[in-house]
């Protein structure tokens, strides 16, 4: 689950860490009577992506007119395929140096991994190609943690004055709110050292485990809303894993591995899929609603059904599928192709209830597939 | 990581629905459980086998050397650690959904010990004709065949056809290795790769991947350092690109991940990346041909 800025932002305050003082508005004037009451601002787009500031979602005001018209300027635009809905208006820092700190999950340690870079603000690919000396990297031993001696081993023989303690104190901190929740990423960028010595993170990228959501009960409200079609909402619900394309050719397999290749071969094949949808693992027994779900995308010309039953028992499923289509009585042809647990009583379902005979080859029931969706 | 007759398998999590079909499917199959782990009904015997409280009891009344978790994710990281604890040589984690921070700690934990992790959310090992651990269909007879090609894949569902494939083509398989289609896990596909070149019941592999981090890559290293034929698959090349969040993970990876840098990698080691599954066996029987030309012309000059 993504934070945006604010979000981010009100987790590390509730943490214990000091912010910048801000507002967030929905419309002009809520950032004119921020500014009133602020001074100086920067009016800043909140959406769940990056590169808000090359897109022109990022202005400063120093006045509430200034504040007003920016917000006008910016409410409303769509910033990497999110629209802005509301504005962040936040004091004018007074800015001496920028740097990056950042704590993540590193699938190559397989450890929690601390970054931080006396080159803040720019992309940190960029500081990693170009100034590869101003960045440093921790991996953590996540049973020991992270602590003030840590912080300064990673910063020694970098040039940070008197700085050094309070930014040391901030990578603490840090990794102490990533633990805390079960996050996945937390990025300042940039961490400002202010002109009266204070240093205070400007930015904030949050990125929430979404199988810890269970235990981070407290801020998973705060989380960003991801942009999902009205189909993807009802998968959603369903806890199935869908995701609508722009092809004609249903999908529906069991197991993200399978449901992928059953795509590639989809378009392999020259034709296109219309959704990705896996009722692998525990989903198994939803062949049901997840057939529903398939066949409500009114682009749907054609089906593959695709099982290959490890853990995922494909009469089961089978059993599902042939419930939903008796019920929904599409007009469609559907191509399957059954393997794996289960797929004797699988495969006889399907012949004596349908009428329709699996392929053995998935490649020959896609190839089926593309051709009646032309 | 082969599974062999000789291993003593613990499952945690015995006496559950799962945990119990499987149990009667690994036993009816061969491979020798020992024991099961459940702290309410210990004590008892289950699927003829004891239950004990935990994983470091089940070691001091026999022991065992491979633990399979047949756990929910809220409590897989403690019954990890209690199976790394208690010495298990390999624990095989089959629980999807666990949390990434007790997923760290488990792996924190097993690199301590000297335990190898199969997973998060591996589908499981299978020797044909041996033994398997796990949720794979190896009683299946059309997708699993005792043989001698080597089998790595993250997915369950995609292990399942590459072998019903390979099967379909003639070649059983000496071992099929799921390592788990979690972001950070504990054997790679590296380190299984290395384990099946090492293997001497191994004469080729076949490379199951899909998209997203590096491994596939990494992997390729060792792909151009063996003489064993490797034939590959990568799923995910028709997927839409995932919306990224932050830029500090592109640092860790790069511009790795993609459908193009696996493959690109892969060939260029030797390895021979079809576009679609049922092509796997075709191209195995060529390279096997020329490996066996090769082999034969190396005895003439010696």
């Amino acid at each position: 689950m993504n934070f945006e800025e604010q979000a981010g932002k009100s987790v590390l305050a509730r943490a214990g860490v000091s912010v910048p003082q801000g507002r967030l508005c929905a419309s002009a004037q809520e950032a004119e009577d921020a500014a009133r009451a602020i001074g100086p601002v920067v009016v800043k787009a909140q959406v769940p992506a990056g590169k808000r500031g090359k897109s022109g979602g990022v202005k400063l005001a120093a006045t509430p007119e200034e504040a007003a018209t920016a917000a006008q300027a910016i409410l409303g635009m769509e910033i990497g395929g999110f629209p802005v809905a509301r504005v962040l208006v936040e004091e004018q820092a007074a800015i001496a140096r920028e740097f990056y700190a950042a704590v993540l999950n590193d699938p190559a340690s397989r450890s929690p991994l601390v970054l931080f870079s006396t080159e803040g603000g720019m992309d940190i690919e960029e500081v990693a190609a170009t100034r590869p000396e101003s960045l440093r990297r921790m991996a953590v031993d996540i049973r020991k943690g992270f602590g003030p001696a840590d912080a300064r081993r990673l910063l020694l023989g970098l040039d940070l004055g008197e700085a050094a303690v309070p930014v040391a104190a901030m990578l603490v901190d840090l990794y102490r709110v990533y633990r805390q929740h079960d996050a996945e990423l937390l990025e300042i960028n940039p961490l400002a050292l202010l002109a009266d010595g204070r240093v205070v993170p400007l930015d904030c990228k949050l990125t929430v485990d979404d199988a810890a959501l269970y235990r981070q009960a407290d801020i998973a409200g705060l989380g960003a809303k991801e942009p999902l079609s009205a189909l993807e909402e009802r998968g959603r619900a369903l806890d199935l894993k869908y995701i609508e394309l722009e092809g004609n050719v249903g999908v529906l397999a069991n197991g993200a591995g399978l449901t992928m290749t059953t795509m590639d071969v989809v378009s392999h094949a020259g034709g296109r899929p219309a959704n990705f949808l896996e009722i692998g693992g525990e989903a198994y027994t939803k062949g049901t609603e997840a057939l529903d779900l398939v066949l409500s995308n009114p682009g749907v010309k054609s089906l593959v059904v695709n099982f290959c039953g490890a853990f995922a028992r494909t009469d089961v499923m089978a059993g599902g599928v042939i419930q939903a289509w008796k019920t929904l009585n599409p007009t469609i042809p559907v191509f399957f192709s059954i393997h794996g647990t289960g797929e004797d009583e699988a495969v006889r379902m399907v012949r004596e209830e349908l009428g329709i005979e699996p392929y053995d080859r998935m490649e020959d029931a896609i190839s089926a597939a593309v051709e009646a969706a032309r | 990581m082969i599974v062999r007759k000789s291993d003593r398998v613990l499952v945690q999590g015995i006496t559950g629905k799962q945990g119990t079909f499987w149990t009667e499917q690994m036993q009816a199959y061969g491979t020798t459980v020992v024991g099961g782990v459940n702290p309410k009904k210990a004590g008892q015997s289950h699927c003829g086998v004891p239950i004990f409280a935990t994983a470091k009891e089940a070691m001091a009344n026999g022991g065992f050397d491979v633990s399979v978790m047949f756990i929910p994710p809220a409590a897989a990281k403690a019954a990890a650690i209690d199976a790394i604890e208690a010495g298990a040589k390999t624990v095989v984690c089959l629980t999807e959904h666990i949390p990434s921070h007790d997923v760290m700690e488990m792996h924190a934990a097993a690199a301590e010990h000297g335990t190898r992790i199969i997973g998060p959310n591996t589908a499981g090992i299978v020797t044909p004709g041996e033994g398997f651990v796990g949720i794979m269909p190896a009683f299946n007879p059309r997708v699993f065949q005792p043989g001698r090609v080597g089998v790595i894949s993250r997915s369950g569902s995609l292990g399942t056809l590459v072998c019903l494939n390979l099967v379909r083509g003639g070649h059983g398989q000496s071992a099929f290795l799921g390592i788990g289609g979690d972001p950070m896990i504990g054997t790679t596909t590296k380190d299984a790769l290395a384990v099946l070149i090492d293997d001497p019941g191994t004469d080729a592999i076949a490379l199951v991947g899909e998209i997203g981090g590096s491994m596939e890559e990494e992997a390729a290293e060792l792909v151009a350092k063996t003489d064993k034929p490797v034939v590959s698959f990568i799923a995910g090349r028709a997927s839409p690109p995932g919306k990224k969040m932050g830029h500090a993970g592109a640092i860790v990876t790069g511009d790795r991940g993609s459908h193009a840098s696996k493959r690109g990698a892969l060939e260029r080691a030797g390895a021979v990346v079809v576009d679609v599954p049922g092509d796997l066996p075709a191209a195995l029987d060529a390279l096997m041909a020329e490996a066996a030309k090769r082999s034969g012309a190396q005895r003439l000059a010696d």
